[in-house]
């Protein structure tokens, strides 16, 4: 996902908000992943807003993707330059309204902003895992994540949200721990990558092992693989845009010259918006946590691992109320992969509304001031809220 | 409580509580969301328009965007105890799968169109020799999404060669965003505006 974000029209924010952390599974107890390995200790970073009411009914998790991190809202500091991620949509007043709900959201296993990954201390060796880091799943993440919850002391969340990767999320916890969830949002999101999907993902991971920093990812200490990283980024960035959202924020314009250089730097607005976003990407994330995150993202097939190859059946041990949002220029997880969800809810009889929004700026479109998002959000909750009292 | 429509009115007062019920081009909800709060239904709603769902889920309905006949398909059988498609089938291009579709997934199902054979309607066909145009039917031929032009008698002659049975019917008199209205039983396939019934497998 893009970052867009921006202080929103009305300036309404949760304030200042703090980076928590939480560890669990120690050497005697480690952590075991699908992959069949462990790890332990395993620290999860996360942050909250809002006030979880007296019998801990209003909480909502919210799931990051790819690039996300747990500063969803608000700022560390006033002076901060900008605030979290989806200012926009959780805030007092807003779609998700700190006033009324209590958020919740942490940082993905194998990420690099707080929580354990790749770059974090392997006890064994005292040096950074890198590669030896175990391949984790979209399973494996959410596993994580419900011992944070349990540690929490919450037993249902009023709703789990998330957007893309970090709709993935959203499904998996609802077939997993189907009891502790009220409520699921998955936006933009698909229960399984599209080969289109799988192809981006291995071309950008090809630009960074192909990278000669990249040392088989033992690069800390050492210079990184940047640009590879920086290519894979932009990978990223052209999926995430759609050629009419391209068309209008770039069209052909020439970035601050008024004629062909004739030379191979960039001559295009678009070749210097995507170089500006690779720039900006390696400052704040670490290559191969994005080795990592996006071989999971890959892996995740929510009918093969929980429903023997039927999404009907995987679906069947889901009991939540959902809302799947899908937009219309949304190339990389199109509109027919929501609809695949929602046929098979329907199929089990459950709980499901379906909104296809009208958009024009692709995948990254619901990270994008949204109006109809926001109405979306604000009445499902509210209606989820009402029908839910507490248990 | 909100006001109901005086055809919404008639066709809520036909179903029965805590009752499942499917509303096919539910438009912005008015109908569900005051079965869901005065009758303690569990509802779902199928809407084309993008506008309107966003609507319906702010008021705390689920509902569908999508098309009727097709978003129909993937319900299991008998999901629901009514499915109700008010003042669209005209606007439907296959009526009779549309029908038993519905009844596939629900015991009973609710439909409800203009009356094309209205007096006024007669009449200005008669008199001015132009398709009619109302404020039941407001269109011009050629922008009309009412594909299917249908009277009361044509209905109930439809349901006996399709082999469905009329379980209530109701006549009525009203204009389309009138809150009131009257049940026509004098010549019904001549006053009435509106026509709904309840039907079931025969």
């Amino acid at each position: 996902m893009s970052e867009y974000v921006g202080h929103d029209q009305n300036g309404t924010s949760v304030g200042l908000v703090k980076k928590q952390f939480f560890t669990f599974a120690g050497p005697e107890d480690p952590f075991s992943l699908e992959s069949g390995a462990s790890i332990g200790p395993v620290t999860i970073a996360y942050e909250t807003c809002g006030t979880l009411n007296q019998d801990k009914s209003n909480a909502v998790f919210i799931l990051h993707a790819l690039s996300g991190d747990s500063h969803v809202a608000g700022c560390y500091k006033a002076e901060d330059a900008k605030p979290g991620w989806w200012d926009i949509m959780v805030g007092p007043g807003k779609g998700i309204d700190t006033d009324k709900y209590f958020v919740i959201c942490s940082n993905i296993l194998g990420s690099c902003m707080g929580s354990t990954g790749p770059a974090s201390p392997n006890p064994v060796t005292k040096k950074e895992y890198a590669t030896d880091f175990p391949m984790i799943t979209i399973g494996d993440m959410v596993r994580s994540q419900k011992a944070l919850v349990d540690h929490l002391g919450i037993t249902r969340l009023l709703a789990v949200v998330g957007g893309s990767v970090g709709g993935m999320q959203v499904l998996e916890w609802c077939v997993r721990y189907p009891d502790m969830v009220a409520s699921a949002v998955p936006l933009a999101s698909t229960c399984r990558h599209s080969a289109l999907a799988i192809a981006f993902n291995e071309v950008a991971r090809q630009s960074i092992m192909a990278d000669p920093n990249w040392c088989s990812g033992h690069y800390y200490g050492k210079t990184k693989p940047d640009m590879g990283l920086a290519i894979a980024r932009m990978i990223g960035h052209i999926t995430y845009l759609s050629d009419e959202s391209m068309r209008l924020k770039f069209g052909r314009r020439l970035q601050n010259k008024s004629a062909l250089s004739f030379e191979f730097g960039a001559d295009f607005q678009v070749e210097s918006y995507l170089q500006y976003q690779g720039n900006k990407f390696i400052e704040r994330f670490d290559a191969n946590s994005f080795l990592y995150i996006t071989k999971a993202a890959d892996y995740f097939d929510l009918a093969r691992e929980h429903g023997n190859g039927s999404l009907v059946k995987a679906f069947s041990r889901t009991a939540a109320r959902f809302l799947v949002v899908s937009y219309t220029s949304d190339w990389l997880y199109p509109t027919y992969q929501s609809k695949e969800m929602v046929t098979a809810m329907k199929k089990n009889n459950l709980d499901v509304s379906f909104c296809e929004i009208e958009a024009q700026w692709g995948h990254d479109a619901f990270l994008l001031p949204n109006e109809k998002l926001d109405q979306l959000m604000a009445g499902f909750l509210r209606s989820v809220s009402h029908a839910c009292p507490a248990v | 409580m909100h006001a109901l429509r005086y055809d919404l009115q008639i066709i809520a007062s036909w179903i029965t509580p805590n009752a499942r019920v499917l509303g096919l081009g539910c438009g912005e909800g008015d109908l569900l969301l005051w079965l869901k709060q005065n009758r303690q239904v569990v509802e779902r709603g199928i809407e084309r328009k993008e506008s309107r769902v966003v609507k319906c889920i702010e008021k705390g309905i689920s509902v569908l965007q999508g098309d009727i006949n097709t978003e129909i398909i993937d319900y299991p059988d008998q999901a629901f105890d009514y499915a109700i498609c008010s003042q669209t089938l005209q606007q439907v291009y296959d009526p009779v799968s549309l029908i038993q579709s519905m009844l596939r997934v629900a015991d009973k199902c609710v439909v409800s169109f203009p009356n094309f054979s209205h007096y006024r309607i007669r009449s200005q066909l008669m008199l001015t020799g132009c398709a009619p145009v109302t404020k039941e039917l407001p269109y011009e031929w050629y922008n009309t999404p009412n594909i299917r032009v249908l009277s009361l008698k044509d209905f109930e002659n439809f349901t006996r060669q399709a082999g469905f049975s009329i379980l209530k019917k109701a006549a009525i008199n009203t204009k389309n965003h009138q809150l009131e209205g009257k049940i026509v039983t004098f010549l019904p396939n001549l006053f009435a505006t509106y026509g709904i019934f309840l039907i079931g497998h025969q």
